[in-house]
């Protein structure tokens, strides 16, 4: 095996990378465009560092900084599917957090991140994940919040995939489970009381899905040319999104209630001749989303379920004219968690979870969960280390295809942590959208310093 | 759930002392029963509790393992008292350095199961938990979510013992018998100190009825001329050798909280 990271290869990814930097493309486009997004939070610490010099304290004891510094190392053991692909995905990624609070608790936080990838180099990547200026205050007996720049937004209660989730794009390069967020420029308001909250959201400056390149695995057969995204908007990336969401709380029912009207953050992948070789076309339509997530907490049991309906995305269905189908559909993902405590009269507790994914464009459905079921156990053995161990399976209900995933995660130390996972895709079908990642099963180690 | 151990007891109103000595005298005519005894001074040494509003502390853990090896734990906590119901109490994370910034939000109530969100800052989730975690180690400690959580008095059937000396102090022993199944214990013995009923030291007996772990509560300190607040609580495990003492630090009442800092919005923008 070749060791990533040193050596020739390492210097010929890096010099690719740094080339990307310079020509503006890829991570180095995102690179470029950093400047107009830390400009408004960069002023606003400025501000805030005038207006800190009034204060008793100091700036410098009022900034704090933390952090991950992050080495990882995945393999994939299997013979990869399409030629340039490697076998290995190896490197490292950063992520620095500084805060900075006033006097009446407004605050400004600034997290880049940075990813170093010997195996890929569309995986090389920055982005900044926050950036953004937050203030709040009392009306009445409620209570307002404003938070303006770069930020990321979580929403949703199941554990499968993130279904409601939509503010933020998902940074797909880092992890194929979809989990990981990029920094989404925006203006965000919260009115909160005993009732609820209330919470609106102005975007723009759409992100582009990160997605594997040449040599990356777990990518789609063709390569992804991202000098060929397209916008259904004539505004593109720019155009002005809206969103707005309610979460409530009821007894032993939680409740969210969300809208998004704008630009999707999935891209449909267009097939695309490029001189000789076929490739594929990001393009971002325009949609709307309702969606519904809640959770019954109740003793041991958690129920949950996420349902969203969205109309003005396309399907995977190829027409004559070599285009995709546009299909307004629902899909929900609705399950249930139940924890053993003391599990084998131990310190351990053992989580069992059981969610079905189902998509109403069935077998166009842009993603896997098109009607499948995901069996998990979770074991948290509680100790000093919080050792924690996961298994899991996703079993499509239509065909073979079948994901068995591990995951071991422990605490070596006050900084360090050592985190373990592992996919293992079996029996992959033809038809099914993950079928080019059949030969991608992998293996990663990432040990963590957290500071 | 509020630290009921950490900082119970405390003194009381006068007008309360003046009900409490008019409820106990004339029942000295007939003979007052262990269980009433028992009632009695757990009801009066909840009481005293009461009134505080808020307050901010910090909290240091040292968790000490059968080999003598250390691992700490830092957190800091606020707490809101609300009328009629249980407290709310908001727990930020510091150390380990992999869960700072994690932040856990309880809505405790009386007469229903409490309310709990943990806040994971790397996925920037709220994520809603169950209660029933009663008897589960808090962050790998001797102390369990129950040992931990205000022992109302409602939660418990109570018996007065016997009376004896604790350390410089008199004591009044009880006896205590959780009523949640979820409970990890089959019984505890509590030692009050007879004049300002704060918790001295508590004997926690397993489901079989071991005697599993002891903690002992010392540097008590007043506030605001009437909360006593506990600066250092031992626990120790007799089962495994292991345990874990509590450091309290820069205990602040009367701050400017609200019920409003204690919201899953503002468990958001927790630092």
């Amino acid at each position: 095996m070749n060791t990533s990271g040193t050596g020739a290869a390492f210097r010929r990814d890096l010099a690719n990378a740094l080339g990307k930097i310079g020509a503006g493309s890829g991570a180095g486009a995102m690179i470029a465009r950093l400047p107009v997004l830390v400009s408004v939070p960069l002023g606003l610490l400025v501000w805030a560092f005038a207006a800190g010099a009034h204060a008793d304290d100091g700036f410098a004891d009022r900034i704090e900084f933390s952090g991950r510094l992050s080495p990882e190392t995945r393999l994939y053991p299997e013979t990869a599917a399409y030629p340039g692909q490697r076998s290995h995905a190896s490197g490292l990624s950063a992520e620095l957090t500084a805060y900075y609070e006033g006097d009446e608790g407004e605050s400004v936080t600034i997290t880049p991140f940075f990813r170093y990838d010997a195996g890929d180099p569309d995986r090389t990547h920055a982005d900044l994940r926050e950036a953004y200026f937050l203030v709040y205050g009392d009306i009445g007996d409620d209570e307002w919040e404003l938070r303006l720049g770069v930020d990321r937004v979580f929403w949703g209660v199941v554990e499968s995939r993130p279904l409601v989730d939509i503010v933020n794009q998902t940074d797909l390069v880092e992890n194929p489970n979809e989990k990981t967020k990029m920094g989404q420029p925006m203006v965000h308001v919260t009115w909160s009381g005993d009732w609820g909250a209330l919470e609106f959201f102005g975007l723009t400056w759409h992100r582009e899905r990160t997605l594997p390149g040449r040599h990356g695995r777990l990518r789609a057969g063709l390569v992804v040319d991202h000098d060929l995204t397209s916008y259904e908007s004539s505004a593109e990336e720019w155009h002005l999104d809206f969103a707005g969401r309610y979460t409530g709380t009821f007894g032993p029912i939680d409740v969210g209630l969300s809208v998004f009207d704008g630009t999707n953050r999935e891209p449909t992948l267009l097939p695309i001749l490029a001189g000789t070789e076929l490739v594929l076309a990001p393009y971002y339509e325009q949609i709307t989303q309702f969606g519904l997530d809640t959770q019954l907490t109740t003793g041991p049991w958690l129920l949950k379920l996420e349902a969203i309906h969205r109309a003005g995305s396309q399907n995977r269905r190829l027409d004559q004219h070599f285009r995709y189908e546009e299909e307004d559909y629902a899909a929900f993902i609705a399950g249930a968690e139940y924890t053993i405590y003391a599990v084998w009269d131990s310190d351990a507790d053992m989580s069992l979870i059981g969610e079905w994914a189902r998509d109403g464009r069935g077998r166009w459905a842009t993603n896997a969960f098109e009607n499948d079921v995901l069996l998990a156990a979770r074991l948290g053995l509680n100790d000093e280390q919080s050792t924690e161990f996961s298994v899991s399976v996703l079993q499509s209900l239509d065909n073979s295809s079948r994901v068995l995933g591990a995951e071991f995660k422990r605490r070596l130390s006050d900084s360090w942590s050592l985190h373990v996972e592992s996919s293992v895709y079996l029996d992959i079908d033809e038809q099914d959208v993950i079928y080019d990642v059949r030969q991608d099963s992998f293996i990663g180690v990432n040990l963590d310093y957290n500071f | 759930m509020r630290f009921a151990l950490p900082h119970p007891m405390l003194a009381l109103p006068v007008v309360f002392l003046a009900l409490v000595a008019w409820a106990v005298e004339p029942s000295a005519a007939r003979a007052e029963t262990a269980e009433e005894a028992g009632l009695r001074l757990a009801t009066d040494s909840r009481e005293r509790q009461k009134g505080f509003g808020n307050f901010t502390a910090s909290l240091n853990m040292v968790l000490r393992n059968k080999r003598g090896q250390e691992s700490k734990r830092e957190l800091r906590l606020k707490v809101i008292e609300i009328e009629g119901d249980g407290d709310r109490t908001l727990f930020v994370f510091d150390r380990p350095r992999d869960v700072k910034g994690t932040a856990f939000l309880v809505h405790a109530h009386k007469d229903e199961p409490d309310e709990q969100w943990l806040y994971l800052p790397a996925l920037k989730r709220v994520k809603r938990i169950s209660s029933s975690k009663q008897s589960g180690s808090f962050m790998g400690s001797e102390f369990s979510y129950e040992d931990l959580s205000t022992a109302e008095v409602e939660k418990y059937t109570h018996r007065h013992l016997r009376d004896e000396a604790c350390g410089d102090l008199q004591c009044a022993v009880l006896e205590r018998i959780p009523l949640s199944e979820d409970s990890g214990y089959s019984r505890q013995l509590v030692w009050l100190d007879q004049e300002a009923l704060r918790t001295m030291q508590i004997q926690f007996f397993d489901r079989r009825n071991d005697h599993l772990k002891t903690m002992v509560v010392e540097d008590y300190a007043q506030y605001l001329d009437r909360f006593w607040r506990a600066g250092k609580v031992a626990m120790t495990n007799h089962l495994t050798g292991k345990s874990t003492v509590l450091h309290w630090a820069d205990y602040e009442f009367g701050t400017d909280l609200d019920e409003g800092d204690f919201t899953r919005t503002a468990l958001k923008r927790v630092r």
